[in-house]
């Protein structure tokens, strides 16, 4: 009885957190105190986020080093721009689309590629990747190179928000449960998991899925915010964003991709007035926290309440 | 009545072939050893057994299944489970957590249940925790469970192999050379452990293992494989006279 009234408070503790923190947001936006600058900043963020916690589930908990999480980036954008604009579906059917799309997308490329280890399957991931990006290229009926443009701006701070808790909550609660223990333990160690009665190649598809979707979300939000989409925009080098996010943050880390997707947005943004010097001190940054956090930011830990508890009160 | 038949198992690597002609066959609740030097082909039984290589040829029969052909984790929901040479924990995991993957083939709750954190998602984890904690209590290890498995001592480490196998509550059990690296007193309390689990759980066991006293102590039946070639096969005090295994691998007294 008390350990239930115990977890009930913690829920509504985090519920009020959270409802707190998005109307300060909120208020902030319609206030105009948050300038539009710092509103494209916040987007990205919550975008990058997204993609940083997904491809987590992918590279760092299943351990499957993929590079081609900008492509599912692009199906999802691509399927919710469409349904949106040419077949007139309301968002929020546009982002469910984008969502299963990609997942499909995810399904479709990962049966075949995921027999593959290491190396091996992160060229396949990379090649397919941009084998979506060419197709997309060649396509009328989305503009070839030139891309989808006048797009509605209808991702709002509701949404992001929205997509981002989304996000952080199947993850979190898929890892820490008896499919994430199977997850974990294929990138532990494969043949040992196969042996211990798990499938691995169905859980290492299902996060793949799961990942892939969630990219798709994010490109579908991506596509209603900056108004413009076009192929070049998902090509590998953004592929390669997200992945550093996710190493800087730690390998099997949820907290450590969020902490390094906020990290390398504001980089991003803090080096803007410098164009020339920019990508020297961005990979500068990179280089020495790599150096000192051979791990990751995090490494495999999680910032939880837990460790909250032990900062506060000196105790667990 | 016969638990595992193994009918003309043939394998080989390149042009060496590792096993030839290999005829087994095992009890339900036997405990055989499989012995021979380095190189005998052992371990590639055992990989053949539990799915990790296919056989060139023949047939593997657990319980009327041909478990030829079936992928490593169906063989283990057959009830065949195994251990390693070189141990194979998920080093980077708690001592618990090792032992619920093997937990996870009787998940009580969908991916879905998970997502949602449902009743029967709260009501399949504690009852996971119940059973895995159950296997580290046969091994005395549930005071290290929230120990990453790296970090254990050697003897530990192979324990906690042992009792993961278990977890998949598997009728035979498969230990590849149990006892390697562990000192005499080790290797009798493991001698004793082996028994105890194997009347607890009812099991049937089949061990690789060079250290003689314990193969001698607990083995009921004994296969001697040498280059491929199962040479000789009886009770451990028939075995211990064969001049063939005495040659290739017990080795002469000095005199």
């Amino acid at each position: 009885m008390q350990t239930k009234k115990i977890k009930w408070t913690r829920i509504l503790l985090e519920a009020a957190f959270l409802v707190v923190l998005f109307s300060l947001v909120q208020y902030s936006i319609s206030t105009h105190m948050l300038s539009q600058y710092y509103q494209i900043n916040l987007t990205s963020m919550c975008i990058n986020i997204i993609l940083a916690v997904s491809l987590s589930l992918i590279n760092g908990f299943t351990g499957q080093l993929s590079l081609g999480h900008a492509g599912f980036m692009a199906v999802g954008a691509y399927t919710a721009v469409i349904m949106t604009t040419k077949l007139d579906y309301p968002f929020l059917a546009a982002l469910v689309g984008a969502l299963f799309a990609a997942g499909l997308a995810g399904f479709v490329i990962g049966v075949p590629t995921l027999r593959l280890k290491g190396d091996y399957l992160a060229i396949a991931t990379l090649a397919l990747g941009e084998i979506i990006r060419v197709v997309l290229q060649n396509i009328d009926y989305v503009n070839g190179p030139a891309g989808i443009s006048g797009i509605p701006k209808l991702t709002t701070w509701a949404w992001l928000f929205g997509g981002v808790v989304l996000t952080l909550l199947v993850v979190v609660n898929l890892v820490n449960s008896s499919y994430g223990r199977a997850i974990i333990s294929v990138r532990e160690d494969e043949i040992a998991a196969e042996l211990m009665g798990i499938n691995t190649t169905k859980y290492k598809v299902l996060a793949f899925v799961i990942g892939a979707g969630f990219a798709g979300l994010a490109g579908a939000l991506y596509g209603h915010y900056f108004y413009i989409i076009k192929p070049e925009t998902f090509n590998f080098l953004k592929s390669f964003d997200i992945l550093v996010m996710v190493v800087l943050g730690g390998l099997g880390s949820t907290t450590g991709a969020v902490i390094a997707a906020i990290f390398i947005t504001i980089l991003t943004a803090a080096l803007q007035p410098f164009p020339e010097i920019r990508m020297i001190i961005y990979a500068l940054i990179l280089i020495v926290v790599m150096i000192y956090r051979p791990q990751g930011l995090m490494g495999n830990k999680e910032f939880s309440r837990q460790t909250l508890g032990r900062i506060w009160g000196g105790r667990q | 009545m016969t638990m595992l038949t193994i009918n003309k198992l043939h394998k080989a690597f390149g042009g060496l072939s590792a096993v030839m002609n290999f005829n087994f066959q095992m009890e339900q609740d036997e405990l055989v050893g499989l012995i021979g030097p380095n190189g005998a082909g052992k371990t590639t039984v055992f990989n053949l057994i539990t799915g990790v290589y296919k056989p060139d040829q023949g047939q593997i029969i657990f319980e009327g299944q041909n478990l030829v052909g079936m992928a490593p984790y169906s063989i283990c929901a057959q009830g065949v489970a195994r251990t390693f040479q070189n141990i194979r924990l998920f080093n980077e995991l708690s001592v618990l957590d090792n032992v619920k993957i093997a937990c996870h083939k009787n998940v009580q709750y969908s991916v879905l249940g998970a997502l949602m954190r449902t009743p029967a998602f709260f009501k399949g984890e504690a009852k996971i925790e119940q059973d895995a904690l159950k296997f580290l209590e046969v091994f005395k290890l549930e005071n290290k469970r929230d120990e990453l498995a790296k970090n254990l001592p050697y003897g530990e480490q192979r324990r906690l192999e042992i009792s993961r196998a278990l977890a998949t509550q598997p009728r035979l059990l498969i230990l590849d050379e149990p006892a390697a690296g562990m000192n005499p007193q080790e290797t009798n309390s493991l001698m004793k452990l082996i028994e105890m689990i194997r009347r607890e759980f009812g099991l049937a066991v089949l061990l690789i293992e060079h250290d003689m006293s314990l193969v001698m102590g607990v083995c009921e039946r004994i296969y001697v494989l040498d280059y491929g070639l199962i040479i000789a096969k009886g009770l451990p005090q028939e075995i211990r006279n064969y001049t063939q295994v005495i040659e290739a691998y017990l080795g002469e007294e000095l005199n």
